[in-house]
C-alpha cells in the first residue's frame, strides 16, 4: 500500500492543479460559482474569511501533517513540477538532495513578520506572501497571456472557415507592476524548485511554516525504523525538503511535505507513514530531537526579536500615498461590489487575481497604487474595456478571502460602489450642440438621464440616489481627451435607491397612428 | 468562388440593381409603378410569428429576397442584457420565425445572427433568448465582440461619416435582413431601423462624437442595403430607452413595420409610437438626415401602404 502513496498523492495533486490552471485561464467563466471551489480550501484564504474550511483544514493538518502543501497548494504543486522538469533535464544524478538544517530563523521571522504586520493592520506582506495568491498572480499574469494568444491564433483560423466556436479575446487584465511581481516571484520559486525541491516552502513560506509548527502535533507521520534501515541514504536523496537526516536516523517533521517520496523509495522498510503522537518517538532520537528542540526554541525567540525591529520599517512603508491623480481626477478608487469599505476590503483581499481573471466585463483590473501600496494588484474598477454588469454578482460569489462578501443579485442591484460625476463643459452636447446620450443609454438605473436642454436636445443629468457606480457612462462617453462623465468611488459602499419593479402597460391602441 | 456561382451573382446583382435603382425613384414619383407589392407593410394584433408571416405575403414571401443556397445574415438589436420581456432587445419569437423562413421555406445555405452589443455579448446572446432562439431554428450565432471581425468600408455618399469599420458577415453575405425593435432612446429620441445600423459597426464612439443624427443617417447610406427593415413593435420600450428600467417602461402593442425603405419606415414607427408616448417626429432628426441623403421619404403618403388588422 505504502508503495502506492506518491502515486495517489500525484493523482489528487494533478486533479487540484488541473482545476487551478483552469480557473485562472479560463475567459468563459464555464465554471460560474465554482470557481472558487478549491481557492476557498486554501489557508490563508481560509484564515482571512474564517470560513468553516478551517476546520478541514486544521483537522487535515493535525491528522496528516503537511498535505496541504503537497495536494492543495497550487504553488507548491507548481514547484514540484518544476523539479520534475528539473530532474528530467538535468539527470537524476545531479538532482540528488541531501539533507540540511533548517534555516530556523528566517522561515520564522518571515511568518512573524506576517503575523505581526497583519495584525498591525497591513496586509502588504501577506498579499505578497501567500502561495495561492502568489500562484495566481503567476498563472493569470505570465500564462493566462499566453493561453488567449494561442485562443486567438486558433480562433483566427477557425474563424476564417466560419466556425465560431472559439473567438477572439483581449488580454486586458495585467498591467506593468502585475507582470513584474508575477515574474520575479515565478523566477524566485522557479530558481529554488529547480536547485532545491521545497526550499521555498520551507524558507519563505509563511504557512509552510505555520504548517511545520502544527506537524509535530500531527498524528500521522513519517518515521524512521532504526532496525529496519540500511542507512542507504536513498530517502535522503529523495527528499525535496532536505528533511530526511539519515544517518541520524531522524526526520525533520516541520519541513517534512508528507509527499511519500521516502516511503516508497525505501527497499528495507526503513521509513514509514504512521501513526505515532509526539511523546511516542523512538528512543534513540529522543536525546538528539530535545537539543534540536531547545535550538529551535532558541531561533525562534532570536528571529521575534528580529521581525519586532522590522515593524517600524513597514509601518512606514504604510504611510506612503494612498491616492493617485487620473486624468478625471478620480479622488477615491471604486472597489469591487461586496467590499463593504476600501479599508475593510483591502485589509482582506491577497490579491490573488481570481475576480479579475473571471469578471465577464473585463472592468476588474490589478490596481497600482489606487489603494496605496498596502492595497498593490488587488482588483479596482477600471472602466477602459467595460462597466459592471448590472445582475452580475460573480466576483462576490468567487472571492475566498471573504474581502469581497458574497451579495444577491437583488442586493447587488441596488449596490453603490461610487457615483456618477459630470462635467458639463467636456460634454458632446454642450460643445458640439449635436445629441449623444451615450451615457444615458447605458445607464441601467437611468441615473443618468438625458433632460431637455436647448433646441430639442437632451443633456445628461445625474441622480445620485440612484446611481449603482457601475460605469457604463464612463466606458462609454465618447468625449476625448477627457471624459464628461467619470465615477467617484464610495470608500464605504452605499446603498442605492431601488427601482420599482412596475407592470407592462398595455393600452388599447387600435389605429397605426400613420 | 466558383465560376457559376460568379456569374449567377453577378446576374443576380445586376438584375437587382435595375429593378432596385428603378423602385427607389418611384418610390415619391407615381404611384402607379408600384402596384405590384406595397412599399411598407404594418400588421397589429398578432403573435410576432404570425404577423411576419402575414407581412411577408404581402411583400411577395421570403422566396422573393431569399433565393436557395444563399448566405443570409439577421441583424436584431441586441444591445442590452436584458430579458424578453423588457424589450430591450428584438423580439426572440420573430428572429427565430425569420430564422427558419430563410432555411426550410427559401432554402438559404445559412443564416448568421450578429449584434455589436453594448452589454456583454455572451450574456445579451443569452438572456435575450436569441442565442436560443436562432440555434433551435438552425442558425448561426456570430460574435460581434473583436476588432478583427470588421472590415474597413467607404460610405461615399455619408456628409460626416465617410468609412467606418462594418462586421464582415454584413460584407460577405449574400442578403440581409435589418430587424431592429422600437424604442425610446436617450439619445438619439427613437431607435427603429436606421439607428440598429450601429450595430453593423465597430467604433460607435465616433458617431456620438460626431453629430450622433448625421451619422445615423450616414451609416444607412451603405452600398449594401438591407433586403428589409423588419421593425418588431411587438413590445415597445416607452420610457427610460433604450434600456428601461423595469416593466412599467414597456407597452404591449403587438405591432409589426416592414419595409425595404429605412426612413418611411422609421417615420410610420415614430408616428405609431406617438400614440402611446408622445414623440415630435421633427426631433428624430436623423430620420430627416437620411430623407436628405435621398435614402428613404418620410411621406407617407406617397408610398404603397398595406395595413392589416389581425
Amino acid at each position: 500500500m505504502s508503495k502506492y502513496l506518491p502515486l495517489i498523492r500525484r493523482i489528487v495533486a494533478s486533479i487540484v492543479f488541473a482545476f487551478f490552471l483552469f480557473v485562472f485561464l479560463d475567459f468563459t467563466n464555464s465554471l460560474n460559482n465554482l470557481t472558487g471551489f478549491f481557492p476557498k480550501i486554501q489557508w490563508i484564504p481560509a484564515l482571512l474569511s474564517l470560513s468553516g474550511v478551517l476546520i478541514f483544514l486544521f483537522a487535515l493538518s493535525l491528522l496528516f501533517g503537511r498535505i496541504y502543501c503537497s495536494v492543495l497548494c497550487p504553488l507548491g504543486i507548481l514547484q514540484d513540477i518544476i523539479s520534475y522538469i528539473s530532474r528530467k533535464i538535468r539527470g537524476k544524478k545531479k538532482s540528488r538532495l541531501d539533507y540540511v538544517e533548517p534555516s530556523t530563523i528566517i522561515r520564522f521571522s518571515i511568518m512573524g513578520v506576517v503575523l505581526l504586520t497583519f495584525v498591525f493592520g497591513s496586509s502588504l506582506v501577506v498579499l505578497l506572501l501567500d502561495p495561492y495568491s502568489s500562484f495566481g498572480r503567476i498563472a493569470s499574469n505570465l500564462f493566462r497571456p499566453l493561453y488567449i494568444l494561442a485562443n486567438n491564433a486558433i480562433a483566427d483560423l477557425a474563424n476564417s472557415s466560419g466556425n465560431f466556436f472559439f473567438y477572439k479575446v483581449e488580454i486586458t487584465t495585467v498591467n506593468m507592476l502585475s507582470v513584474l511581481t508575477a515574474t520575479g516571484m515565478f523566477l524566485i520559486i522557479g530558481a529554488f524548485a529547480w536547485f532545491r525541491g521545497r526550499l521555498y516552502c520551507n524558507m519563505i513560506c509563511p504557512v509552510g511554516s505555520f504548517l511545520g509548527l502544527l506537524s509535530h502535533f500531527s498524528l500521522f507521520k513519517i518515521r524512521m525504523n532504526e532496525s529496519r534501515c540500511t542507512h542507504c541514504t536513498l530517502c535522503e536523496k529523495k527528499c525535496k525538503s532536505q528533511c530526511i537526516d539519515s544517518k541520524n536516523g531522524f526526520v525533520d517533521q516541520t519541513r517534512c511535505v508528507t509527499c511519500f517520496n521516502c516511503v516508497s523509495v525505501c527497499k528495507s522498510g526503513g521509513v514509514s507513514y504512521q501513526l505515532s503522537l509526539p511523546q511516542k518517538s523512538p528512543k534513540v532520537q529522543k536525546k538528539e530531537k530535545k537539543s534540536i528542540d531547545n535550538m529551535e526554541r532558541r531561533r525562534i525567540l532570536a528571529s521575534t526579536g528580529m521581525m519586532l525591529l522590522s515593524i517600524p520599517l513597514i509601518r512606514a512603508e504604510q504611510l506612503a500615498d494612498t491616492s493617485k491623480l487620473t486624468a478625471i481626477n478620480r479622488q477615491t478608487p471604486v472597489a469591487p461590489p461586496g467590499a463593504g469599505s476600501i479599508k475593510e476590503f483591502s485589509g482582506k483581499c491577497t490579491a490573488c487575481q481570481l475576480c479579475i481573471t473571471q469578471c465577464p466585463s473585463d472592468v476588474l483590473k490589478p490596481a497600482t497604487m489606487h489603494y496605496g501600496l498596502e492595497g498593490i494588484m488587488q482588483p479596482t474598477l477600471i472602466y477602459t474595456n467595460g462597466f459592471c454588469n448590472f445582475s452580475c454578482t460573480l466576483c462576490t460569489t468567487i472571492c475566498p478571502t471573504g474581502a469581497l462578501k458574497p451579495l444577491t443579485i437583488e442586493q447587488k442591484k441596488t449596490s453603490q460602489i461610487g457615483i456618477a460625476h459630470f462635467i458639463t463643459e467636456n460634454c458632446v452636447v454642450y460643445r458640439d450642440e449635436t445629441d449623444c446620450g451615450a451615457c444615458s443609454e447605458h445607464c441601467p438605473t437611468q441615473a443618468v438621464k438625458m433632460v431637455d436642454y436647448k433646441d430639442g436636445l437632451r443633456i445628461p443629468k445625474v441622480t445620485p440616489a440612484l446611481c449603482v457606480g457601475c460605469g457604463g457612462c464612463e466606458y462609454i462617453c465618447p468625449a476625448t481627451p477627457y471624459k464628461a462623465i467619470y465615477v467617484e468611488g464610495n470608500s464605504v459602499h452605499q446603498k442605492s435607491e431601488k427601482i420599482a419593479e412596475g407592470k407592462q402597460d398595455e393600452p388599447q391602441v387600435d389605429d397605426f397612428g400613420f | 468562388m466558383k465560376r457559376r456561382d460568379f456569374f449567377r451573382s453577378t446576374a443576380f446583382l445586376g438584375l437587382a440593381s435595375i429593378f432596385g435603382s428603378d423602385k427607389i425613384r418611384a418610390i415619391g414619383a407615381t404611384e402607379m409603378a408600384v402596384a405590384q407589392s406595397p412599399d411598407l407593410v404594418a400588421v397589429m394584433g398578432g403573435e410576432p410569428e404570425d404577423m411576419l408571416e402575414k407581412a411577408l405575403k404581402e411583400m411577395g414571401g421570403i422566396k422573393k429576397f431569399v433565393k436557395k443556397g444563399q448566405k443570409v445574415v439577421i441583424k436584431p438589436n441586441i444591445g442590452w442584457d436584458r430579458t424578453p420581456e423588457l424589450a430591450g432587445n428584438t423580439n426572440p419569437k420573430l428572429i427565430k420565425k425569420l430564422t427558419e423562413l430563410c432555411l426550410k421555406e427559401a432554402g438559404a445555405k445559412e443564416v448568421i445572427v450578429f449584434d455589436h452589443t453594448c452589454d456583454n455579448w455572451q450574456k445579451t446572446y443569452k438572456n435575450s433568448g436569441i442565442q436560443d432562439a436562432v440555434e433551435s431554428a438552425g442558425g448561426k450565432m456570430v460574435p460581434g465582440n473583436d476588432q478583427s471581425m470588421y472590415k474597413e468600408h467607404e460610405f461615399p455618399k455619408g456628409i460626416k461619416l465617410k468609412k467606418a469599420l462594418v462586421h464582415q458577415a454584413i460584407l460577405d453575405c449574400d442578403v440581409w435582413f435589418n430587424v431592429p425593435v422600437l424604442k425610446n432612446h436617450g439619445g438619439s429620441k427613437m431607435t427603429i431601423s436606421m439607428k440598429n445600423l450601429m450595430g453593423i459597426v465597430w467604433d460607435r464612439q465616433f458617431f456620438h462624437s460626431n453629430d450622433l443624427h448625421q451619422c445615423i443617417a450616414d451609416s444607412c447610406t451603405i452600398d449594401k442595403k438591407p433586403a428589409l427593415n423588419i421593425v418588431d413593435a411587438y413590445r415597445v420600450v416607452k420610457t427610460n430607452g433604450p434600456q428601461g428600467r423595469s416593466a412599467s417602461d414597456v407597452a404591449v402593442l403587438k405591432t409589426l413595420l416592414i419595409s425595404p425603405d429605412f426612413v418611411a419606415v422609421d417615420t410610420a414607427a415614430v408616428k405609431f409610437f406617438n400614440q402611446v408616448q408622445a414623440q415630435k417626429l421633427e426631433d428624430v432628426k436623423h430620420i430627416f438626415n437620411g430623407q436628405d441623403l435621398k435614402i428613404g421619404t418620410t411621406n407617407l403618403d406617397a408610398i404603397n401602404i398595406k395595413k392589416i388588422k389581425i
